[in-house]
């Protein structure tokens, strides 16, 4: 059975039922590019990686993450890089960062409890 | 409030929330038909803003004693609204539509409004002075997003900037229309509600007309220019009564409907 659309958004562009399957091969400038998007929550702060979104150019990636990623909490500034120029190690060199057990000495874990050792005394004390 | 100061500050509220609501509508007509994911969001999120700034604007009216935002918005006669023929156009319409006649009135209205509302910051109207200040920040985002698709359409390549400078040829008459001085203009300067239409015209002029020039851009002389005014007196485009019906076609159908 054929469904008529009532909105009348769809009535007005006239979408047809062969566009919905028509395929065809991307040319040129179709499909944008990616740029990751970096995220400053407050000032002074470090700008934190959040995501990605598809733009022409660097001004309209600003543009759009601005509303992807900062409608909820606070923000002070947007950082974008187009993703292309981003050096990467390869999936499969994960295995360059496997760390063992024996070498847990490594880990800074000992002297964050610390601090919050220390912290806690001080909070009693006052 | 003497009664010339609640006329001029009605007439202003009235014509603004109209601007907002209708905008706000014919913006939100591109959810899910935007040309990209992020730029339907993004619009989209202009259209919201807009939306709210005529509900805020009509809760002014109210508490003067109007009708209450619901009624104010949907339900009025054609005549009644105050809005500009610019906002009226719909988005699709046998060429005067698609997208960059969207951008162009896009980027007209809302430095009109970045600077309306700049000037209305220190209005002597209390609740309008606080929206300013409020809208300020959204609608320079507003402002930022309409510039940006400018410049890349007008840099893009020869067909895209062909199809922006047309459409901003054929917008240009329109937006000229928003500043169609109203019967307050004078009780509106004098007590400092609002500077007026001329003055926000011409900061305008200069702001849109600079920007389009770093783009090699120019705008025909403003005086050769024939505005395409009525709005403000309830005299609307052949657009707008089909619009105003089919808005409020669900809240007369069903009156307790919420429709916010």
């Amino acid at each position: 059975m054929k469904v008529v659309s009532l909105d009348p958004r769809v009535a007005r562009l006239e979408f047809r039922e062969e566009h919905w399957h028509h395929q065809r091969p991307l040319r040129k400038g179709e499909q944008w590019p990616t740029y990751e998007v970096f995220q400053m929550k407050k000032r002074g702060t470090q700008a934190v990686h959040v995501g990605i979104v598809h733009a022409p150019s660097p001004e309209i990636a600003l543009a759009f993450a601005k509303e992807q990623y900062t409608r909820r909490g606070t923000t002070v500034r947007l950082w974008v890089v187009p993703s292309d120029q981003i050096y990467s190690t390869a999936p499969e060199d994960e295995v360059i960062f496997a760390t063992t057990p024996e070498k847990i000495h490594r880990e800074p874990f000992a002297y964050k409890v610390k601090e919050k050792i220390e912290r806690y005394k001080k909070i009693r004390k006052a | 409030m003497t009664a010339p100061y609640q006329s001029a500050v009605r007439e202003l509220l009235f014509k603004m929330a109209d601007d907002n609501l209708i905008m706000g509508h014919r913006n939100s007509e591109w959810v899910g038909l935007g040309p990209i994911l992020e730029e339907d969001i993004a619009l989209n999120s202009i259209a919201q803003d807009q939306t709210g700034y005529a509900w805020r604007l009509y809760q002014m009216l109210h508490q003067m004693q109007e009708a209450d935002p619901d009624s104010l918005g949907f339900l009025r006669q054609p005549r009644e609204y105050k809005c500009c023929h610019l906002v009226e156009y719909p988005i699709v319409d046998n060429g005067i539509g698609e997208y960059d006649f969207t951008l162009a009135r896009h980027f007209f209205f809302d430095h009109a409004q970045l600077l309306r509302w700049d000037l209305l910051r220190t209005s002597s109207f209390e609740p309008l002075a606080q929206l300013a200040a409020k809208a300020m920040g959204e609608v320079r985002y507003h402002v930022f997003h309409a510039n940006v698709w400018l410049k890349n359409l007008l840099e893009g390549n020869e067909e895209s900037r062909q199809r922006m400078t047309e459409a901003l040829m054929r917008t240009f008459p329109l937006a000229l229309g928003i500043f169609e001085p109203g019967p307050h203009e004078a009780v509106l300067n004098n007590e400092k509600i609002f500077a007026g239409e001329d003055m926000l015209k011409s900061q305008w002029l200069d702001r849109v007309t600079a920007f389009l020039h770093s783009l090699d851009v120019e705008l025909p002389d403003v005086t050769s220019v024939e505005p395409v005014y009525g709005g403000r007196y309830g005299y609307h485009s052949d657009h707008f009564d089909n619009l105003i019906a089919e808005m409020g076609e669900v809240l007369r159908a069903y009156p307790d409907a919420q429709a916010w």
